[in-house]
């Protein structure tokens, strides 16, 4: 089960967060800077599992991230998932989020928080991974999306009409 | 598209802010005006204003009073408003909150919408955030979901239903009939969803009832089917990462297949073949066909699989080991520390490359290479290894020399090949990495010393030179007081076989001790350690007693109070009971006792058994659970250099009894007590009575030949007692 998903960018903010387990406010904010402390140490040629992290539940987790120009994307899994398939799985995810926003940067990601939101549900539901083929998450995203414009489109012409 | 722009212009306005105040008084502002729109009853925007609240928690700032509103906007029929509510629900809303539990019924109406996102936004919110009655409530709407026509739809549900099983156990039983027919559809999404509903009741309380109906068993063949599938299939472009076909999927069968296969032959066989294919067949060039060879390999050892696939993944693991990307190094050192325990032999043949890993760089391989190596330690490398892995100790990071520590002292409890090794290497140890070791060594380590009492010269000299040059690490520090105090005396003599020869002076050593009395750097028990070692001095050096009494006497109005105690009573010691002090502080016997025991003697080390008055008796009725015998057969036995000598025990009213010691075998100790009668008349009912401790093992005991004490002028026969030496790890 994956326990959360974290994007944060080289100095610590966050741009995506997202917990698959409830934690309070509190810390749910602990967790991010102290998984941004533990992977901004990791030199750039080291390999991509981290274990040691003590608030996200202790010695059965570890943390696989990726690093992308600024951003670094971590996932925080147990032991049932395999690591070098959720490794797979961020590469999806960032190949997703690149086809989805053209040529993906940090930006889209900050001014576009909720769109990551709908794209990652798609990926990835109650901790367990849903979606794995891009095409088939993507065209359920237009779909989606496709269906808000036509809500909108609706609701200011009748409000024209008014 | 999404309400974007007003959300945009405040992530704008927020990111303008140059200082933490000023972002925190726009962020005041913002959600001020959010909380007043809020309390407006109808206007456009809705969605807007919660996905800006939304933004704002996740930079860290409350935003708990979104949670009502997340409700009103889940129940709301427009789409773009249910989404923003749901994504808000799942973020904001958990099962302790009152607010999720008035979402139940929107959602229960959203599964049944005619539109297929909407069920599927109800569907994740459920798998993200359901409680347990909320899943109990749904279940059956969930379960007629999975029968549904759209592959969309029942890829999720399967899903929600792995979330609904988490949480209630129970209603396994509830799936498990659609969950195992879900394994003939054809669309990967679903295929996947239901593998790993599968496996997720294959580790529910099994009911007899979900037994029967999800056929484990016969669901291996199908498994394998579409296994095949995966494997043989030429290329087919919606499911191709890098040159494997769907690899997320395979991983996932080749895991259900690992439990279904885990105690049960006839699965396991039938696996074989297909196990053998994926493991040739697979690139390995690739991280996902590394992926799926790793799982292959994790499978094959944890079912009943034949020698020759065994020996196919060991190799597997071994290529993994030689490859140059870390990550795979890491899992194949991961997967080689659950397989170490059942096929040693294997692991043990890639020994030099996991201790080369103990140098990686990266701290996450030496971590695994650590806890790998530390498996691999056995009776015929422990020379080797222990090198390597005291080489790693000095430069290893902060987080695992604890690990390291302990690691290297049982590894040397277990194998060492000497005593002085064993010595030598805990001293190190101490030396290197002295702060960091467990509250235990200090004591076990004191019994080792004092069972190796050829060393005892050898040991103090080492521990001496150490503490001479630095005394800031505290369990290296008590040793050595503890060593001193007790073998103060071959210190001074300075003539020792096993290293050269240094002279110490009785000033030095007292200058030593009382360096670590006084230091800053000292725990309190250290100080308690040295200030019994220099009051064991006393006995040991014949002059310069003063100084000890001086040093003693400065403690008595110590403001610790356990120092205090301990000097006052050395004080009186020197003062009211001179004529004990010789046996009280006497050397300690070779001890024998488990460590728990260890820990209780060490409480009144420096008090010796005293040899305590028989129960009296009358002239006609001798017992004799002499206090001396208890002690004796409490396991402490006098050093073993020489034969003991006989000591007369008991001698009243004409009743004398004497006692001799005889080690006859390596496991076996006689002591033969001897009584004779002085007395000119018989004595009769003589009872000879002996109370052991628990930790002598099979006494023996061959009871007194007779009854009657008779006045005779040879000597009357003896009682033999016969018990085992108790062995340190009785």
């Amino acid at each position: 089960m994956i326990k959360a998903i974290l994007i944060f960018n080289n100095h610590g903010k966050p741009r995506l967060s997202k917990f698959y387990e409830h934690y309070s406010e509190d810390t749910e904010q602990q967790i991010i800077r102290e998984t941004f402390h533990l992977v901004s140490k990791r030199d750039e040629n080291v390999c991509n599992f981290l274990e040691g992290g003590m608030l996200i539940g202790g010695s059965d987790y570890k943390l696989i991230y990726r690093h992308y120009a600024t951003l670094y994307f971590v996932f925080c899994v147990d032991s049932s998932e395999s690591e070098l398939g959720i490794l797979d799985l961020i590469q999806v995810f960032v190949e997703t989020l690149d086809k989805c926003f053209e040529n993906v940067c940090e930006l889209d990601l900050i001014f576009h928080v909720d769109k990551v939101h709908n794209i990652l549900a798609e990926m990835v539901m109650g901790g367990m991974v849903l979606e794995t083929n891009m095409n088939e998450i993507i065209s359920q995203v237009d779909a989606q999306n496709k269906m808000e414009k036509s809500e909108t489109f609706i609701f200011q012409s009748t409000r024209q009409d008014r | 598209m999404s309400p974007s722009v007003p959300l945009q212009e405040m992530i704008r306005a927020i990111r303008s802010a140059r200082t933490q105040c000023e972002e925190r008084g726009v962020i005041q502002r913002e959600c001020a005006a959010i909380r007043a729109q809020f309390r407006q009853s109808d206007n456009g925007g809705r969605s807007h204003n919660l996905a800006k609240l939304l933004y704002v928690h996740m930079l860290g700032y409350p935003a708990h009073f979104g949670q009502m509103e997340c409700v009103r906007m889940i129940a709301s029929p427009r789409y773009s408003e249910k989404r923003v509510g749901y994504l808000g629900a799942m973020m904001l809303l958990d099962e302790k909150q009152d607010a999720s539990l008035l979402i139940t019924n929107s959602i229960k109406n959203d599964l049944i919408h005619s539109n297929q996102y909407v069920q599927s936004l109800a569907l994740c919110t459920l798998a993200c955030m359901g409680s347990a009655e909320m899943c109990r409530d749904l279940a059956p709407e969930i379960d007629r979901l999975l029968r549904a026509s759209s592959s969309y739809i029942k890829k999720k549900a399967a899903l929600c239903a792995v979330h609904v099983v988490r949480k209630v156990p129970d209603l396994g039983e509830l799936f498990a009939p659609a969950a195992r027919s879900l394994l003939s559809e054809k669309n990967h999404g679903v295929l996947h969803g239901a593998v790993v509903l599968i496996t997720k009741l294959s580790s529910c309380p099994h009911s007899p009832l979900l037994l029967f109906v999800l056929c484990l068993p016969q669901a291996v063949p199908d498994l394998i089917q579409i296994m095949k599938g995966l494997v043989v299939s030429g290329y087919s472009p919606e499911h191709d990462v890098a040159g494997i076909s769907d690899p997320f999927l395979q991983v996932r069968i080749l895991r259900l297949l690992r439990i279904l296969g885990r105690n049960n032959e006839a699965s396991s066989d039938a696996m074989n073949d297909l196990l053998a294919q994926v493991a040739t067949n697979t690139d390995s060039t690739k991280t996902v066909g590394n992926a799926v060879l790793y799982e292959t390999v994790l499978t094959v050892l944890d079912i009943k699989s034949e020698s020759g696939l065994r020996v196919l993944a060991v190799n597997i693991l071994g290529r993994f080991l030689l490859n140059s990307d870390r990550n795979i190094r890491y899992i194949a050192m991961t997967s080689l520390q659950k397989i170490v325990g059942t096929d040693h032999n294997a692991v043990q043949r890639h020994r030099g490359t996991i201790v080369d890993c103990l140098k990686d760089q990266d701290a996450s391989v030496k971590r695994r290479a650590l806890d790998l190596s530390l498996a691999l330690v056995s009776a015929s490398n422990i020379r080797s290894m222990m090198k390597e892995l005291l080489l790693f100790l000095s430069s290893c990071p902060p987080d695992l020399r604890s690990q390291a520590a302990s690691g290297i002292f049982n590894a040397a409890e277990r194998y060492a090949p000497s005593q002085r090794w064993h010595i030598d290497t805990i001293l190190h140890v101490l030396t290197t990495a002295g702060d960091d070791v467990r509250d235990e060594t200090v004591p076990n380590l004191i019994q080792l010393i004092t069972n190796a009492s050829e060393l005892h010269c050898y040991t103090v000299h080492k521990l001496y030179q150490a503490l001479v040059v630095d005394i800031s690490q505290q369990p290296l520090v008590q040793v050595a007081c503890w060593c001193i105090g007790e073998y103060g005396d071959l210190l001074l003599r300075g003539e020792c076989q096993e290293t050269e020869p240094v002279q110490v002076s009785k000033d030095d050593v007292l200058d030593a001790l009382e360096t670590v009395l006084q230091s800053h750097m000292s725990s309190p028990a250290t100080r308690g350690f040295a200030l019994t070692a220099t009051m064991k001095l006393s006995t040991r050096i014949t002059d310069n007693v003063d100084r000890i009494r001086s040093i003693v006497s400065i403690y008595g109005s110590c403001l610790d109070v356990e120092l205090q105690q301990r000097a006052v009573e050395y004080n009186a010691l020197f003062k009211k009971y001179d004529h004990m002090r010789y046996a009280m502080l006497e050397q300690l016997w070779v001890i024998f006792l488990q460590v728990c025991d260890l820990l209780d003697l060490l409480g009144g080390s420096d008090q010796i058994l005293q040899p305590s008055p028989v129960v009296g008796g009358t002239a006609n009725t001798a017992s004799t659970a002499g206090g001396d015998l208890l002690d004796l057969l409490g396991g402490l036995e006098p050093v073993p250099i020489a034969p003991a000598p006989t000591v007369q025990v008991y001698e009243k009213h004409g009743v004398t009894l004497t006692m001799s010691c005889d080690k006859q075998s390596d496991s076996g100790l006689t002591v033969t007590l001897t009584a004779s009668n002085a007395t000119d008349s018989d004595m009769s009912s003589f009872t000879l009575q002996a109370a052991v401790p628990k930790v002598c093992h099979a006494i023996r005991h061959v009871s007194a030949s007779c009854q009657r004490l008779c006045f005779t002028v040879t000597p009357p026969p003896a009682c033999r007692f016969s018990s085992p030496r108790v062995s340190s790890y009785a």
